[in-house]
């Protein structure tokens, strides 16, 4: 029943889909979902890449179409936004500390590490296991850790 | 139809973006240790990433049932209008990022005029490829830092890589009808006028990494106009086998 589906309706939906990468954030607090509106008889989801080259982007629009299709709806649109760039500064406070529950330092002026909150850390690699992640040592507690990079 | 000049000019920057993406993926599995190997093949990614945004707006402006892809795998190298020096081989270490910080360099001044162009779609590429290019030009120019000031073997092999790359770098400052049209248009960049902003932070780099700037010599060129180096053609056969042995394969 198409009338009993609200735009707040497509949020929940959404908020459901886990970041394939890090599964204890979803795509909306990752700041991947844009915008929801309701026009014309469709809703108009509109997500925005994290990195360009981001191979995960594909398989989360594909995770939106599988939870429209499992909820009966078919009157949507998937569009994506370049601009504004996507950027970690849309993420919620409460985000960062989930990320850091999951053992990632969050994205923040100052890098700490997860487990012990040393401000005594280096950096391995700029670069980690995903494009967002850079690769870091903690020299308190020698726990080596990924940190999601402020962009 | 005649190609558009929009077109033509959006396709010059994907098949840059395009050739260096698969030139470094080339160093994937095999770069000299762990964490550059993973460096690498993310820079790759993204330029990757690059390639697919600017091509996707090629394909569109092309129209018809062009796509990305067939830009990608369908074209002969002859049609391929990337710079010389993005097709270069990778050669050892040194010459990689040597070759990355010439392009980075560029880049960072580049995207930073292209992010004012008048065409929304360039601008938006532009503003998502500025970022990532950042974090490009920290990794190449604090190789060439490590490599120039570390030991006697390391000085000298990017100096070498330095001394061989440099005739390549006069094409990306040159304008042809296309940059002309585009620049006065003020959808494109004037190339030319990047040239002292380049040359005074390549030359800090240098300076730092105890290097010497190469004299200018004969520089090459051709790539815009399809007149490229017998390197293109095998990175060509490798990157479009699939497509090429399975023609429209899709998985
Ligand atoms: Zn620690």
């Amino acid at each position: 029943m198409v009338k009993e589906i609200s735009v707040d309706t497509i949020w929940e939906l959404l908020h459901k889909i886990p970041d394939p990468e890090i599964p204890s954030i979803s795509i909306v607090e990752l700041g991947v979902v844009r915008n929801v509106k309701f026009n014309e008889d469709n809703f108009h989801i509109t997500v925005t890449p994290t990195y360009s080259g981001c191979p995960a982007m594909s398989f989360m629009k594909d995770e939106i179409v599988r939870a429209m299709e499992a909820e009966g709806i078919s009157n949507y649109q998937l569009h994506t936004s370049l601009a504004p760039p996507w950027t970690t500064d849309w993420m919620s406070t409460e985000v960062k500390e989930k990320l850091k529950e999951a053992g990632i330092a969050p994205p923040s002026e100052k890098v700490q590490c997860p487990q012990c909150d040393s401000p005594k850390v280096e950096s391995i690699s700029e670069f980690g296991s995903t494009a967002c992640k850079a690769l870091y040592k903690c020299n308190t507690c020698a726990e080596i850790f990924h940190y999601f990079k402020k962009f | 139809m005649a190609d558009s000049t929009l077109y033509k000019y959006v396709l010059s920057l994907g098949d840059d973006a395009l050739v260096s993406a698969q030139r470094l993926a080339q160093w994937t599995y095999k770069a000299p240790f762990l964490e550059e190997d993973i460096a690498l093949s993310n820079i790759s990614l993204d330029l990757f990433g690059r390639a697919n945004l600017y091509l996707e707006y090629a394909a569109e402006l092309k129209g018809g049932n062009t796509t990305a892809d067939h830009l990608a795998f369908k074209r002969n190298e002859r049609q391929f209008t990337n710079l010389l020096i993005c097709e270069h081989p990778n050669g050892n270490f040194a010459d990689t990022n040597v070759r990355n910080l010439f392009l980075d360099t560029f880049h960072k001044l580049f995207l930073e005029k292209l992010v004012e162009s008048k065409d929304k779609q360039l601008a938006a590429i532009a503003e998502k490829a500025r970022k990532e290019n950042s974090y490009h030009f920290r990794h190449s120019s604090s190789w060439v830092i490590r490599l120039g000031d570390g030991t006697k073997e390391s000085n000298s092999k990017v100096q070498t890589a330095l001394n061989n790359l440099w005739m390549f770098t006069g094409e990306l400052f040159e304008m042809n009808k296309v940059d002309l049209e585009m620049s006065s248009q003020k959808i494109g960049v004037d190339r030319e006028a990047l040239k002292p902003q380049w040359k005074s932070i390549i030359t800090d780099v240098l300076t730092e990494a105890t290097l010497n700037i190469p004299e200018d010599v004969f520089m090459t060129s051709g790539g815009r106009d399809g007149i490229h180096t017998e390197h293109l053609g095998h990175l060509l056969s490798d990157m479009q086998y699939l497509q090429r042995a399975y023609p429209n394969a899709a998985w």
